[in-house]
């Protein structure tokens, strides 16, 4: 096989992916991990982890770092900030193709592609991105003193990020698509005491407006369908996440949420095919579950491996029947090790 | 103290130096934060392929950090990090809160020709 051949390609470096590749490494698989973003996945957007069992608190950042490290000294490859541009996964050598140029084929591949926060995709949304529209209270919430604000949702992180923003903000306004919130009750009753801030509701910003940095925003009522303008100088989105799928519809069997349908191996509909982490149909989504997925897809890849190997060495087909003993025990040792990993 | 291994600007003197020193410069000035850590990632990244350009971190929050707060090509920034491009010391190029590898390559290409 040449270079670019792997026995397992993880796509998506999140927790569910590192701890694939560690697994995978350590199980003495060739694995590349191949990242469309930064390593750590949404681990990185958390500034403090406190419910990772064994670490009383870390930041998100040094977590991914030691994972990341981790996952190197095994010796697994990882590729990060590429762009996959093309998956096919239906023959048993599977492949993936980056960059447009470069292609890498697997004889099992890993999906662990996480979520992301979704945007309003609107006009003007991406040309006021740092300049009045934001998606992390925490990090701008300084730039807005004095100034009126909106918070965009209606979920926990919208109305956790919006009282926040009350100790920077003149006031801050909720803009809600419904005529009911998500968040929890108490998080509901202590956004409605705070005197800074009051509610839109059954409203979308349809457009964001100004000139060298964002002064208004154009708001459509669901029901009427009347749109009215607000002035404004900091929009946050805090909409909630969505599976980071796309690229896989078509190519794996999706739900109606575009979460990856698995099976108990967290297998997809494809044989050899895996999938692990936030991606995949399940109620919790927490880096504690990423990372028990993450071992479970890999040890489920291994066993596929290991138990095609075997399979295809004791059935009595011409090329087998020419195999050395001595050929045929680094598998066997494989098959072993699974098992004992189990 | 920013956690990447870029150069750290941690001082006006030190800024300057390396921006009289460099012909082309791209610096980061930002927190450990959510929208900065991707951009240092993508840095750090691009170092070993882009030689001719000296990449470097500074704390936002620092005194150095006027530095670029000052900038009026970052007067109406509000969104960290505000990372600058500068080119025999003269800004070229200045963006606000996170950029992809890809937005991040796209101005270096353009600006920062080999
Ligand atoms: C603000 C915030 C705070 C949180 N706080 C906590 C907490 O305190 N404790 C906790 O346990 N959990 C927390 N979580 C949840 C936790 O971070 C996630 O459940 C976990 O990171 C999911 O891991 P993952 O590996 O499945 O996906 P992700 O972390 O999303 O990683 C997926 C990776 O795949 C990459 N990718 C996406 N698409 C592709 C593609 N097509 N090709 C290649 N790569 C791709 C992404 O760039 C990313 O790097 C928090 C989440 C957020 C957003």
């Amino acid at each position: 096989m040449n270079d670019n051949h792997y026995d397992v390609i993880v796509i998506g470096a999140g927790p569910a992916g590192l701890t694939a590749g560690i697994y995978l490494a350590r199980g003495k698989m060739k694995t590349l991990i191949l990242n469309e973003g930064t390593v750590g996945g949404q681990m990185v957007l958390t500034h403090e982890i406190a419910n990772y069992p064994g670490i009383e608190k870390i930041s998100g950042f040094q977590l991914a770092r030691t994972i990341k490290a981790q996952a190197l000294s095994f010796g697994c490859t990882i590729k990060s900030n590429i762009r996959i541009t093309k998956l096919e996964f239906e023959k048993s050598i599977k492949s993936v193709e980056v960059n447009g140029k470069d292609t890498y084929t697997g004889d099992a591949i890993i999906l662990a592609t996480g979520g992301k926060s979704r945007t309003l995709n609107v006009p003007g949304e991406e040309e006021f991105k740092g300049k009045g529209v934001s998606y992390c209270a925490t990090c701008d919430g300084d730039f807005f003193q004095d100034k009126n604000i909106i918070v965009v949702g209606g979920g926990n992180s919208a109305f956790e990020e919006a009282v926040s923003l009350t100790k920077y903000a003149k006031s801050v306004t909720i803009v809600h698509q419904f005529d009911h919130f998500q968040a929890f009750p108490h998080a509901i009753v202590e956004a409605k005491n705070n005197p800074k801030i009051r509610f839109l509701m059954e409203s979308k910003i349809t457009e964001f407006n100004g000139t060298e940095k964002l002064a208004m925003v154009q708001i459509q009522h669901q029901m009427t369908k009347e749109i009215t303008t607000m002035a404004v100088e900091g929009v946050f989105v805090l909409i909630g996440y969505e599976p980071s799928t796309q690229k896989l519809r078509g190519i794996v069997a999706l739900n109606e949420r575009n979460e990856i349908i698995v099976d108990q191996q967290l297998q997809t509909n494809i044989a050899g095919v895996y999938a692990a982490g936030d991606s995949i149909t399940k109620r919790y989504r927490q880096i504690t579950t990423a990372v028990a997925d993450g071992t479970i897809a890999a040890l489920s890849a291994m066993d596929y491996i290991n138990n095609r190997n075997v399979k295809s060495a004791t059935q009595p087909s011409q090329t087998n029947i020419l195999l050395q003993h001595s050929e045929l025990s680094p598998v066997i040792e494989n098959y072993q090790l699974v098992n004992y990993l189990h | 103290m920013i956690q990447t291994n870029l150069t750290h600007l941690t001082s006006e003197e030190k800024f300057n130096q390396t921006l009289k020193e460099n012909e082309n410069v791209m610096v980061c000035c930002g927190r450990m934060g959510p929208m900065c850590i991707p951009v240092y990632e993508s840095m750090e990244e691009l170092e070993p392929a882009y030689k001719h350009i000296k990449f470097a971190d500074m704390e936002f929050d620092s005194p150095t950090g006027n530095v670029i707060r000052s900038l009026p090509e970052t007067k109406n920034f509000n969104g960290l990090p505000f990372t600058v491009y500068f080119k025999n010391g003269k800004v070229v190029k200045a963006t606000s809160s996170i950029q992809s590898m890809d937005q991040i390559t796209k101005i270096l290409d353009s600006n920062f020709a080999k």
